[in-house]
């Protein structure tokens, strides 16, 4: 269940043109929107370098939200039509980290679209909400993922497992090929 | 470096293709500031890079499975110089890699190209024996079913023991597609079979089978060993900005010098944005991390999406526009998210 009690950090780059203006548009007709959005102006979302995400959810925003024009209605021209091919391979990219795809969503919402932009911000905030927080760095590892040797010796930590001098491979214990054993998760606990 | 350990491992390597080499790389001398190419390193197991200035030079230069380097990675910051360079066939992606953006000169590079085999994963190795007590080493056949021999000491005095090589390959040769260098001047032997297994990303695919908790726990895990050293950047061919690298700046500051969790993470989420239509999984991030962190897997998930979202696969045209240089007007692979929900 959502919850809605909690304040969340939600980050939103807004395109100084459209979604800027659609959000003040929002304001303007008084519609009810959640607060939880903290809005940054670009001037383009051509400008919104996939580092700013990758930074803002990694220092614990629970979500970001890129709004630019429509395609095709670019005030520069092309600036979100390249935006489009980097968010979309961003988004694709996340995933792998362990950031759940729902964290960072990029839509159009142009000046005249207050409406439209509420929705937005509404289904976005919804989505935070189901999702929980985002896993803080600063907390133990709280799962223990066994990988078993699928990732293969040299790609998951070719130096960790050597030989002795006699030639005997490293005695077998439990999980050994688990990419985090018990004696890993209990190290991280401890270090923490 | 001629110790009698490396001249006794190398009867094979003095194979009619390393002579061949000679020979080009002699005739090109005159051209050339010097070339690069591979020597003997500090054990029978390690080859290192050498520049050949002189024919004196020329006796130092070896090819075999234990060449793993990627000699490009030198390339960048020696422009300016006429080079001449060995590569095997996925260093040459590197090449054509630096070459299409203009970091390189084509006219300025002499290029020898080697075909290769497979190279050795010295991990995988490591995992069945102590590396250290290996006295010399000898290839027989194609690494992709030959054998190692390899003389070892130990405590009963020394041993031979022989090893199939095709265990020990490094995980990107399984998957080679271009074992035959995609550009050069002079074709050192002769061409070989690509042998490779279609990339199935396998190892991806066991990453996406855990949940996103446990995802990003692994990663928690990987990244909390990181030591910033900073040798994956410094090994990438490709890694062009180092002295004004975005994680020493200062102004902007994206990254603080704090040894934090954070900071690390965010680093390697940045290598691998800015190699997006950029790296050619060449290895050699992963294979110079001193902490073992399986990096190679934040590029090579980029590397599936751009295969999948525009076709495009880095370093084997000279004259590929990258993807994330253009775009269309209607975008085939990538719905219209402004009306998606």
């Amino acid at each position: 269940m959502p919850d809605m009690d909690r304040d969340y950090r939600i980050i939103g780059f807004l395109c100084n043109w459209c979604s800027y203006g659609g959000a003040d548009a929002a304001g303007v007709a008084r519609f009810s929107q959640p607060t939880e959005l903290r809005i940054i102006r670009v001037p383009c979302s051509g400008r919104v370098d996939p580092m700013f995400v990758a930074k803002a959810l990694l220092s614990g925003a629970d979500g970001v939200l890129v709004s630019g024009c429509h395609p095709r209605d670019c005030h520069y021209t092309e600036g979100n039509l390249y935006a489009r091919r980097r968010l979309e391979l961003l988004r694709r990219f996340l995933p792998i980290i362990g950031v759940d795809e729902g964290r960072f969503e990029y839509v159009w919402v142009s000046a005249s679209e207050g409406s439209r932009w509420r929705d937005m911000v509404t289904k976005f905030t919804e989505k935070i909400h189901a999702l929980g927080p985002m896993p803080r760095m600063a907390e133990a590892a709280r799962t223990l993922c066994t990988l078993e040797g699928m990732l293969g010796v040299s790609s998951a930590q070719p130096d960790m497992w050597h030989a002795d001098a006699a030639g005997k491979p490293p005695a077998q214990r439990p999980g050994q090929n688990a990419l985090l054993s018990m004696d890993d998760y209990k190290e991280v606990m401890d270090g923490e | 470096m001629a110790n009698e350990s490396s001249a006794s491992q190398s009867s094979p390597s003095e194979s009619p293709r390393v002579e061949a080499l000679r020979a080009k790389i002699a005739l090109e001398l005159p051209n050339v500031d010097f070339v690069l190419g591979y020597g003997r390193g500090f054990d029978p197991l390690h080859a290192t890079p050498v520049t050949v200035r002189t024919e004196k030079d020329l006796s130092r230069l070896i090819f075999d499975p234990t060449c793993v380097q990627n000699l490009a990675t030198s390339l960048y910051g020696l422009r300016g110089k006429r080079l001449g360079v060995v590569v095997k066939g996925c260093d040459s992606r590197s090449v054509i890699q630096l070459l299409q953006e203009r970091l390189w000169e084509r006219e300025n590079l002499v290029i020898f190209g080697l075909p290769c085999e497979g190279v050795l994963d010295l991990a995988k190795l490591r995992a069945t024996l102590d590396i250290a007590s290996v006295r010399s080493a000898s290839f027989t056949g194609s690494p992709r079913d030959g054998l190692l021999r390899l003389n070892l000491s130990g405590e009963g005095g020394e041993r031979v023991r022989d090893i199939e090589t095709k265990g020990l390959l490094a995980d990107k040769c399984l998957r080679c597609q271009h074992p035959n260098p995609l550009v050069y001047d002079h074709m050192i032997g002769p061409e070989v079979e690509p042998q490779g297994r279609e990339d199935e990303y396998a190892d991806l695919h066991a990453l996406e089978k855990l949940s996103t908790q446990e995802r990003f726990d692994f990663w928690k895990r990987q990244m909390s060993r990181c030591i910033r050293c900073y040798a994956c950047r410094n090994a990438c061919p490709l890694c062009v900005c180092k002295h004004v690298c975005l994680a020493d700046s200062r102004e902007p500051h994206w990254l603080s010098a704090e040894a934090t969790l954070q900071e690390k993470w965010l680093f390697q989420v940045m290598h691998a944005l800015h190699l997006a239509g950029r790296c050619t999984e060449c290895g050699e991030c992963q294979r110079s991390c001193p902490m073992g962190i399986p990096i190679l897997l934040l590029k090579r998930m980029m590397n599936r999406e751009l295969k999948e979202l525009f076709n495009y696969q880095a370093g084997v045209s000279l004259d590929a526009v990258p993807p994330l240089h253009t775009f269309l007007m209607e975008e085939d692979r990538i719905k219209d998210r402004g009306l998606l929900w």
